[in-house]
């Protein structure tokens, strides 16, 4: 095939990621973008594989079939409680193909001959390599942290920023060489290994709440990584693709940060998270004391018994007792009832963008009983009940009326304008911020203590018997 | 030097479109988002299969082999799973 029909093709394919892009503006469309964003996958692979460049086809089959069914196995089996990590891990291998592309390319290069390596060549491989590697470590670091294996805490040191700073230096002494110099390929590989340093530096400091902007960012990150790997290539699906995908998680991050009121310099170097909140238990204990009622399922099912309209407002916690399904049990049993059922859903709830609604679509919650925020805000003033589990910081109200708080100036829900709140929660611990919640001790908040599934449950045998 | 600035254009118009087509994704459907933009990345796999059998040098073909393999795993992890959670996204009945 020639030249110009592989090159129409991949404009085809990149075509079809647009649409497919597109079709996520609404939940029924979206399957089919996602069909047809695959389909442009597929001819841009298969046009690829009729290149004459190709000599040998063994080891592209064996690296399919064993990616394929690294893939397959992988996406089939993953819990959706899991999809942070999920996503996380994808945006590493993501970043380190991209990485070990340009790689090969350079390698290509200098061995044809110096004049190979254009500026745009090597600036462009740099760019991969430095980004790919930052992606491929730092996304490895934010799965080992979802996933447990690795402290959530954000751990600092003294002198880390200074030492991200020379590492960040280093790395691009050694692409800057690997330009001048690509006879010696190991002034790449040098850079490679140091950006995979500061990718680890880059996320261990970050807490486990901050994960959201973390993923939205690698995501991002892997991206400009394909895109840097396009320039590589000079070739225009890649270019393509990667600034779709660069665009995208740089609005995800964005819209994050937003949510949180804080900037993207914060969130990545702050540590916020650590150790140090823990010393300030005595003002929550001031603030708490003698005011909070704690309730039963039985006296808050007598509460729902009387109620029109529930909004449930979920946050990690509900993730984390897997209470999803139970909640959705508790749902359509107020709903038949004749009560009007709402879900609230804050922006950063959970531990990546859009994680509540993915779990409640799971559990089969039509996804038009799923409201944003703003969207929420304005109904809770009519709301004879909201029933707030597993989450705290997004629903305290020191962010929107006291000054100087780590949280002040976050949107919240006004969870506390309803009637009457029902937090189901293990205890009155500090959520991530590390501060007091006062909505704990309002005269219209009802405490349920207990895990999350559990009260849920409860609550259901409750209502039934009412 | 000309062609350079042909892909850099279309590099900037391509930023473009993102940010317009993604602005309208609505927050209940960011995962997903995430997700099928994941697969979307793994387009790599195009220049990861010509150094895997273009057979220039033994490094080449293992660098191109690995990113395979790691491409792989993003575009059909990536696009299961996005097609996995978007069916379970329904509206009322």
């Amino acid at each position: 095939m020639s030249d110009d029909l592989v090159r129409l093709a991949y404009l085809v394919a990149a075509s079809l990621f647009v649409l497919g892009l597109k079709g996520l503006s609404h939940p029924r469309t979206a399957v089919r973008g996602n069909r047809l964003s695959a389909l442009g996958m597929f001819i841009a692979i298969v046009v690829t594989l009729i290149d004459q460049q190709i000599i040998r086809f063994e080891f592209i089959v064996a690296g399919i079939v064993l990616g394929g069914a690294i893939g397959a196995i992988w996406a089939l089996k993953v819990p959706m409680t899991a999809m942070p990590q999920f996503v996380g891990l994808c945006n590493g291998f993501g970043g380190g193909a991209s990485v070990l592309v340009a790689g090969a390319a350079y390698v290509e290069a200098s061995l044809a001959s110096a004049g190979a390596v254009t500026l745009q060549f090597g600036i462009a491989t740099m760019a991969s390599g430095l980004i790919g590697g930052v992606t491929f470590w730092g996304s490895l670091v934010a799965f080992g942290k979802l996933q447990g294996l690795v402290s959530e805490k954000a751990v600092r040191f003294t002198g880390d920023h200074v030492l991200k700073g020379l590492f960040l230096l280093a790395g691009l002494a050694a692409g800057v060489l690997s330009i001048l110099q690509p006879e010696n390929t190991q002034y790449f590989w040098i850079m490679v290994g140091i950006a995979s340093v500061l990718g680890i530096l880059l996320v261990v400091p970050i807490g486990g709440a901050d994960m959201p902007v973390v993923i939205a960012l690698l995501n991002s990150y892997s991206g400009m990584a394909a895109a840097a790997t396009g320039f590589v290539l000079s070739n225009n699906v890649l270019i393509i693709s990667g600034s779709l995908v660069g665009a995208s998680g740089f609005i995800l991050t964005s819209i994050m940060c937003k949510a949180m009121n804080r900037s993207l310099a914060n969130v990545m170097f702050a540590g916020v998270g650590g150790d140090s909140g823990e010393g300030e238990t005595e003002p929550a204990d001031d603030l708490y004391e003698g005011k909070v009622k704690s309730t039963t399922a039985e006296e808050v099912a007598m509460v729902l018994d009387s109620a029109r309209r529930v909004v449930i407002v979920p946050g990690y916690g509900m993730a984390v007792a897997q209470a999803q399904h139970a909640v959705r049990d508790l749902a359509n049993l107020l709903e038949a009832d004749g009560i009007e059922v709402e879900f609230a859903i804050h922006p950063v709830a959970g531990r990546m963008p859009g994680h509540m609604n993915v779990l409640l679509a799971e559990a089969d919650v039509p996804y038009d009983r799923l409201k944003e925020m703003d969207e929420a805000n304005t109904g809770f003033e009519q709301t004879d009940v909201t029933i707030v589990i597993g989450a705290n910081d997004v629903v305290n109200p020191l962010a929107r009326d006291a000054a100087d708080t780590p949280l002040t100036g976050m949107p919240i829900l006004n969870v506390d304008k309803s009637r009457t709140v029902v937090v189901i929660k293990r205890s009155l611990s500090p959520g991530f911020a590390g501060i007091p919640n006062p909505l704990f001790a309002a005269d219209n908040c009802l405490m349920l203590f207990a895990d999350g599934k559990d009260a849920v449950q409860q609550l259901t045998a409750a209502v039934n018997e009412v | 030097m000309g062609e350079t600035i042909a892909i850099l254009t279309i590099f900037v118009l391509a930023v473009f479109v993102g940010f317009e087509v993604i602005t309208k994704v609505p927050p209940i459907l960011h995962t997903p988002l995430m997700s099928g933009s994941n697969a979307i990345s793994g387009i790599t796999i195009i220049g990861a299969i010509l150094s895997a059998g273009a057979q220039y040098s033994t490094l080449t073909t293992v660098l191109g082999f690995a990113a395979v393999v790691f491409a792989t795993i993003n575009v059909v992890g990536g696009y299961l799973v996005t097609n996995r959670m978007l069916d379970m996204f329904k509206g009322k009945e």
